[in-house]
């Protein structure tokens, strides 16, 4: 009853003329991006972020979550439209959604992407308003060790569920955090790591250096390099009669629509899964469980409607560790995180009790952004289209001098615009190797987060690392943060033992 | 690919040897009352980045990764064509804004990259040069009151700032 007492003034704080207006405006900013082949929420979030200085913190997120979510919605139209991803989230809604935009049924595929982000979203953001205060409640009482114990299985989870080669997975994590230590030692007060006493790196390097460098600048140049022109665009009739009779159709699809919220919504609570697995894995098992499961990558509405339903659950999934734990579980939630540091928020449990105004208006705004990224995604089809038809070298110029600008304004320091240029650089020559980002950003935001944690815990324990197995919770995430560090060994090993069976 | 992959691991293992070597500047051990001296958190990490950098060369002389066994060029020439206009174009607008500015380096950026890079026409190549400085001075300097960089140009802005304040 709390709870929705809460919601309730959460929605009033939400529909304040100026935070709508930020919910509008975000939403339809995160479409257009999302509908950007290359551009995802996390480029959107991170270009962006330096932008809201003009609006208080509960707008700010607000306007920041809103991009987010119309970003999960805008992804599938260049899937459908162009048979190029938006984002890696909606990877699997090209298997199903280009056959059917080249059978002459784009509108379809579009109102049915649409219909099942708004179903997955609107799941995600109810499963987030029941889980969101009993765990907040939960992680307030976590001491240092808990803290720590999170964090780390925080980045065991890119370890063991990632995908990515380990080795490079954990040299990403490692220089984040690295990063992240630059500047004034937090105990002592010494600087650390200046770098032969350069002036720009005694205040530290700002995560949005690092994430704006690689998610804007290093994105970019990957995605001018990628993009070879001569991409078709389907054409799209929509009316109100075509969008009724599809709408009639998904009715028979509800089935897969909750299994691929469900599913999403959990897998995107874990931090290195998110979105882009809980997508590939709805497909999957809506495509195991089908009738006809050989209809399926030839313009099967199932197979929209469960990649849709779980990236858009997954996204506010991906909040829920953040608000509460303060842990994110994406890398656009993690720059939402820094964010928060940024308008002088802690996060974590305490925010629930310390700012609710801030918790419960961005939570309401997800319900209502919801509701906008649906209504703008059908009823501004042909404005993507036309967008999806502008030359890349008109575009790329503008998100460069945004990225640019956007480097500077945090701390006005021309020496930060110059470190993310090294970044993006650097960055885009990492990603050609295949080093995954993600986890990079990940770390430089938790890293002054987790080194006090740390610190504290082996004070206390007087430098022994028993602290983090003798106490109930702590020992609980320290067994699974090792079986997740461990997870790929263990494959490996299970892996030689069955091959010499099969090969028997 | 395979080159650049063992080249990539050797940067970053000398880098993170660099790494180390700077945060042993302050304590890396246990200090009595005070828990792990200031420089063991990034000590122990560079060291794991160094770690990887060894796994990461071995494996890619092994050709035990898909980019050391790829036959494909780390960038063709047209890549490299793309890169060095790009990167070259950003950090010479990164250099101008010391000093022409942020709002002449911008229009400069536009001008290169609409109508060179692009090809597009002159008037949208002008009406992007004009209009974006214009509109990120009233969003940044006067909306958000952040001053960006202006370099000698920083004068010619007086009287717009005695318009507005």
């Amino acid at each position: 009853m709390e709870t929705f007492a809460l919601l309730l003034n959460g929605f009033a704080i939400a529909f304040e003329p100026l935070n709508l207006t930020l919910i509008i405006l975000g939403c339809a900013i995160g479409l257009f991006i999302g509908a950007m082949p290359g551009l995802g929420s996390v480029n959107g979030v991170a270009i962006l972020l330096p932008m809201t200085y003009l609006v208080p913190p509960t707008g700010a997120i607000i306007f920041l979550g809103a991009i987010y979510y119309g970003a999960m919605y805008g992804g599938a139209i260049s899937s459908i439209m162009l048979g190029i991803p938006g984002a890696s989230t909606a990877v699997a809604t090209t298997f199903d959604g280009r056959p059917m935009a080249l059978q002459g049924k784009a509108d379809k595929a579009l109102v049915a992407a649409a219909t099942a982000s708004f179903v997955g979203g609107s799941v995600g953001v109810i499963l987030f308003t029941l889980f969101a205060p009993p765990m907040a409640e939960i992680a307030l009482t976590f001491g240092a060790p808990e803290i720590f114990a999170l964090m780390l299985m925080a980045f065991a989870t890119f370890v063991g569920l990632g995908g990515d080669d380990i080795p490079k997975t954990l040299f990403s994590i490692f220089i984040g955090l690295v990063l992240g230590s630059v500047g004034l030692d937090i105990i002592s007060g010494e600087p650390r790591l200046i770098f032969g006493g350069i002036p720009g790196f005694f205040h530290g390097i700002n995560f949005l250096v690092l994430a704006i460098g690689i998610y804007g600048i290093a994105e970019m140049l990957w995605t001018i390099e990628i993009s070879k022109g001569g991409v078709m665009i389907s054409q799209a009739t929509v009316t109100f009669q075509r969008i009724k009779a599809t709408l009639r159709e998904l009715l028979g699809t509800w089935k897969t629509m909750m299994m691929g919220s469900f599913l999403g919504y959990f897998v995107g609570i874990l931090p290195a899964a998110g979105a882009t697995p809980g997508a590939l894995m709805a497909y999957g098992l809506a495509k195991t469980g089908a009738k006809d499961p050989s209809s399926y990558g030839k313009g099967n509405i199932n197979g929209i409607v469960a990649p849709e339903s779980a990236n858009n659950a997954a996204s506010t999934g991906a909040m829920l560790p953040m608000l509460t734990l303060g842990i994110p579980g994406s890398p656009t939630t993690a720059i939402l995180l820094g964010g928060m540091v940024i308008w002088g928020l802690e996060p974590g449990p305490l925010v629930f009790t310390d700012h609710p105004d801030f918790v419960w208006g961005f939570i309401a705004s997800l319900y209502v952004a919801n509701l906008f990224s649906l209504l703008i995604n059908v009823a501004f089809i042909p404005a993507f289209i036309w967008v999806l038809k502008m030359p890349f070298t008109i575009l790329a110029p503008i998100i460069f001098i945004l990225c640019i600008v956007g480097g500077f304004v945090p701390t006005l320091d021309m020496h930060d615009v110059w470190l993310m240029l090294v970044f993006g650089i650097v960055g885009y020559m990492m990603r050609k190797l295949d080093y995954p980002m993600a986890p990079a950003v990940l770390a430089i935001v938790l890293g002054p987060l987790a080194e006090p944690a740390l610190r504290q815990s082996l004070l206390i324990s007087s430098g022994s690392f028993s602290i983090f197995f003798t106490r109930p919770f702590a020992a609980v995430i320290m067994v699974l943060a090792l079986l997740f560090l461990t997870l790929p060994l263990m494959k490996m090993a299970y892996d030689k033992i069955k091959k010499p069976e099969t090969a028997n | 690919m395979r080159m650049a992959e063992i080249v990539m691991g050797l940067v970053m293992g000398v880098f993170s040897l660099y790494l180390m070597w700077k945060s042993a500047e302050l304590p890396i051990g246990w200090i009595p009352d005070e828990g792990p001296g200031g420089g063991a958190w990034p000590f122990w990490l560079a060291a794991g980045m160094l770690a990887c950098c060894i796994a990461i060369v071995i494996r890619g002389v092994k050709r035990l990764t898909p980019e050391s066994q790829s036959e494909k060029p780390f960038m063709d020439s047209r890549a490299m064509r793309l890169f060095v206009l790009n990167a070259g174009a950003l950090t010479a607008m990164v250099g101008l804004f010391h000093i022409i500015g942020a709002y002449g380096a911008i229009p400069v950026f536009l001008i290169f990259y609409l109508r060179f890079m692009g090809g597009h026409s002159w008037r949208l190549t002008g009406t992007f040069a004009v209009v974006t400085p214009v509109v990120m001075f009233l969003f940044f300097e006067i909306a958000l009151q952040k001053t960006l960089p202006k370099g000698f140009t920083e004068p010619l802005f007086l009287p717009i700032f005695d318009f507005f304040y």
